[in-house]
């Protein structure tokens, strides 16, 4: 215990490694956190839900917050009804009986509209609850300058979802503009540059129904430009949730990985340097065939034939680093203490060769190795989002790597969807440099001379 | 300062004048025997890849398939098929399959097949493509292949050159201004290496092509190709721009770091205070004095870097749309054309190999224990 506070109070010298160790600190604890709030069935059940579950959700809508920068004010999404959900003053439900046969069932929706910038889509989610005759409803736009616009007369018969940009009728009756644009825009304005026209619409849905029983509930959704934090992809998916996943992934996988090869590098490296003779000469070679393994084709082939799971994928790669050239560091340092008299004495006490080996010598090498150890953390991180750039991320996971790779193949960059590329690159980008801000300084601490090697 | 590790040669040669000779046959020697291990090496390798590709049968079960599919197609176009019985025709298609097998070598036992493959790569006579072709409309792997190939070796060596030498004069330069401000910030810097240079490439886009527009999205020449040889060259430049500067980026702070640190350990040697006492100028004592001692490692250094290099490239190609071997293998990987992926790490392999080789013979020439022979035979 004193040799980590002694560390720790060599490390606090360094801003920088203070700096990391506070973002390394803040990953493992947001980590924590999202792997309680969200579990891991939910987290794969959302992300690979397909449209369904996100239908309320804009498509490639940025995060809210760009909203903060001056002169940007994007729209949000609107989601009003059925009545009884929301507030009274939004969604007001009447019913009223006609005759003995037609009963009048009125939504209407209200909301105020401040953006700048139009609304992505609209949609109307209607639902019916009938036994023979279908309600018939029909929907009217009040704009606030008191226009009134037909939008389309709809029987429902179950769920029935009317999207304002596919009415055709609806588009020439507004002089070809997309109903998007064309109803909430500012007649005053010029056609080439359409501006919303801010202040309280109103959608009327008039619903006729034949039964006295029958029923027609109406949930309005106006598609804005941003939401969430972090806005949301081609699938309209809530890209918090890949990015909160994606920490205790990449934690996980970069972690295990540094473990892994750098725990097996070493016991090859012991057992070579301790039995000597053919098996370490075997072992040399086998590290220079190893130098010229392609590794990241091989990685690939295997995402390719066998499996993309990030669990095969991180398997892989230790078997395929055992012998990484990291054997030829520690090989170094074990031939120097190999000569130490202790080992003498293990001997003479009768110790064998793997109690010396996994007892005596790694224990010795293994703060040297702490640095280079914590600095490959993140390059772990990034193959992983290399793995899934290729199209080879784990086919379940949400991952940053599959983020960019969505990103990357719908063309984020091309079209201006900035914060698609920029949210998952900043985070791999923070936590990269937190562990390398915190290895080296590990590095000037444990073995300033030892960089030579 | 232009070629400072350079006139490292005269300067060894005219103080042993007299073993030249033996120099030139111990550095022949030394790089025989390396040309046949590292040959050997290669060997393995792509035995081991091919091992992995194939791991329980899946690329005969791919080839199978393949030639079931294309059997059954052949048989619909068969005019004799309609008088044969059900039965007939079963017979008919499995003996038609069989002989394919038998063409392909796919009846004989896996450890021959494997030997038979293995000699096919080496030699990257790998058959034909299904789905691929060359741009010059060949569907033979190896034309796919080697056609790619100039492409990633132009931008992977200027990449290399670029970053060696700005490597090793600024770290030299460090190392001489140690704790300078231009020093703290390289060091400070260092970390950035984290990322892989796709993952820069992918900033570079954002920030130089689509927000700026200076520089293209990616690819090798503008399109239509210009017809002047120099407005090729030209546009192929202004196409490199990017993904050069991203692979560069990434790795020179490290590399700076590294050697930097190196070369500090070095300078506060006893034998450099001594020549330092001595008088001497700074440049003669930079290069006999720490260039010299220091150059192995540093090369050594360098072909690791090297091979993080050719593995990046597969990303960076795709990212950027470069038509090297990095992007056919991804494109081959995307669409499982089993041939074309073997095939391209069949390449990397003996890249990476042809590469240490080459790293081999810098290091027998400025390594001064194999110009010597070792410890013993030195003397003779």
């Amino acid at each position: 215990m004193t040799a980590i506070r002694r560390t720790l109070a060599a490390l606090s010298q360094y801003p920088s490694a203070v700096a990391g160790l506070a973002i390394i600190a803040a990953m493992v604890f947001f980590s924590i956190y999202t792997v309680i709030a969200i579990p891991y069935s939910e987290a794969v059940n959302l992300w690979r839900g397909g449209e369904g579950v996100w239908l309320e959700n804009p498509r490639t809508a940025m995060p809210i917050w760009v909203n903060l920068f001056p002169g940007v004010n994007q729209p949000e999404t609107i989601i009003l009804g059925p009545a009884g959900e929301t507030d009274v003053d939004s969604v007001r439900k009447t019913r009223e009986i006609v005759s003995e046969e037609i009963t009048d069932v009125i939504t209407t929706f209200t909301f105020d509209f401040t953006a700048d910038e139009f609304p992505q889509e609209i949609s109307l989610f209607l639902r019916s609850e009938h036994e023979q005759k279908r309600p018939l409803v029909s929907l009217t736009w009040l704009t606030p300058d008191g226009r009134e616009i037909r939008i389309a007369d709809v029987t429902v018969e179950g769920p029935v979802t009317v999207r304002f940009s596919q009415e055709e009728k609806l588009e020439r009756r507004l002089d070809g503009v997309r109903p998007e644009i064309g109803l909430f825009a500012d007649p005053a304005a010029s056609e080439d540059d359409p501006r919303p026209l801010k202040g309280t619409y109103q959608l009327v849905a008039a619903g006729l129904v034949f039964e006295d029983d029958a029923d027609v509930d109406a949930r309005l959704v106006v598609y804005g430009q941003v939401y969430g934090l972090a806005g949301t992809d081609h699938l309209r998916r809530d890209l918090t949730l890949a990015l909160m996943w994606g920490m205790p992934v990449a934690l996980a996988f970069g972690l295990m990985a540094a473990v892994g090869t750098s725990i097996s590098t070493l016991i090859m490296a012991a057992i070579g340097v301790w039995f000597g003779g053919i098996v370490d000469a075997t072992i040399q070679r086998i590290t220079e065939v190893n130098l010229i393994l392609p590794v990241l084709p091989i990685l690939i082939m295997i995402g390719i034939f066998y499996s993309r799971s990030i669990w095969v994928m991180l398997g892989a790669l230790i078997v395929l680093s055992v012998f990484s050239s990291g054997i030829k560091t520690s090989r170094a340092i074990f031939l120097q203490i190999k000569e130490d008299p202790y080992f003498e004495a293990a001997r003479a006490y009768g110790a064998g060769n793997f109690r010396i080996i996994f007892l005596y010598l790694i224990p010795r090498i293994i703060p040297t190795l702490v640095p280079g150890f914590v600095v490959a953390i993140p390059s772990f991180v990034f193959v992983e989002a290399t793995l899934a750039v290729l199209n080879l991320g784990d086919p379940l996971l949400p991952t940053w790597g599959k983020v960019l790779s969505d990103a990357r193949v719908n063309d984020a960059l091309y079209q201006g969807h900035y914060y698609w590329v920029l949210e998952p690159a900043a985070l791999l980008l923070i936590s990269g440099i937190g562990f390398a801000m915190v290895g080296f300084a590990l590095d000037r601490v444990f073995n300033p001379r030892l960089r030579e090697l | 300062m232009t070629d400072a590790a350079l006139p490292l040669q005269p300067g060894a040669e005219s103080g042993e004048r007299q073993q030249t000779q033996s120099t030139l046959a111990r550095v022949v020697h030394y790089t025989g025997l390396r040309m046949v291990a590292l040959f050997v090496t290669v060997l393995i390798g792509v035995y081991l890849t091919i091992l992995i590709a194939n791991m329980g049968g899946h690329v005969d079960d791919i080839r199978r398939n393949y030639i079931r599919e294309q059997v059954a197609i052949s048989l619909g176009f068969d005019p004799d098929i309609k008088n044969m019985t059900a039965e007939e025709r079963r017979e008919h298609a499995e003996k038609l399959v069989a002989l394919q097998e038998k063409r392909m070598g796919l009846d004989q036992p896996f450890l021959l097949r494997s030997f038979r493959f293995l000699l096919g790569a080496m030699t990257l006579n790998l058959g034909w493509a299904d789905n691929m072709s060359s741009d010059s409309g060949s569907r033979q792997v190896r034309n796919i292949i080697l056609e790619r190939l100039p492409a990633t070796i132009l931008l992977f060596s200027t990449t290399f050159f670029l970053s060696f030498f700005v490597q090793l004069f600024v770290s030299l330069y460090l190392s001489r201004n140690y704790g300078s401000l231009i020093d703290r910030v390289i060091v400070a810097l260092a970390p950035t290496s984290a990322a892989p240079s796709w993952f820069y490439g992918l900033f570079f886009i954002l920030l130089f092509a689509a927000l700026l527009g200076w520089f293209p999205f990616g690819g090798l020449v503008s399109a239509p190709p210009p017809d002047t040889t120099t407005g090729y060259a030209l546009s192929v430049l202004n196409h490199m721009v990017l993904p050069v500067t991203a692979t560069f980026l990434s790795s020179i702070f490290l590399g700076i770091y590294g050697s930097r640190t190196f070369f500090l350990i070095f300078s506060n040697a006893d034998y450099v205070d001594m020549a330092r006492a001595k008088g001497l100028p700074d440049r003669v004592i930079e290069r006999r004095y720490i260039l010299r001692p220091t150059m192995p490692t540093i090369v050594t250094g360098l072909a690791l870097s090297i091979i993080g290099l050719w593995f990046g490239s597969i990303v960076l190609e795709t990212i950027f749309n470069w038509p090297g071997l990095g992007r056919l293998f991804y494109l081959a990987a995307n669409i499982f054309e089993t041939a074309v992926i073997v095939g391209s790490t069949v390449i990397y392999a003996y890249l990476l190999g042809i590469t240490v080789f080459f790293l081999d013979i810098v290091y027998a020439l400025i390594d001064p224990r194999v110009k010597v022979g070792g410890n013993s035979g030195g003397q003779s």
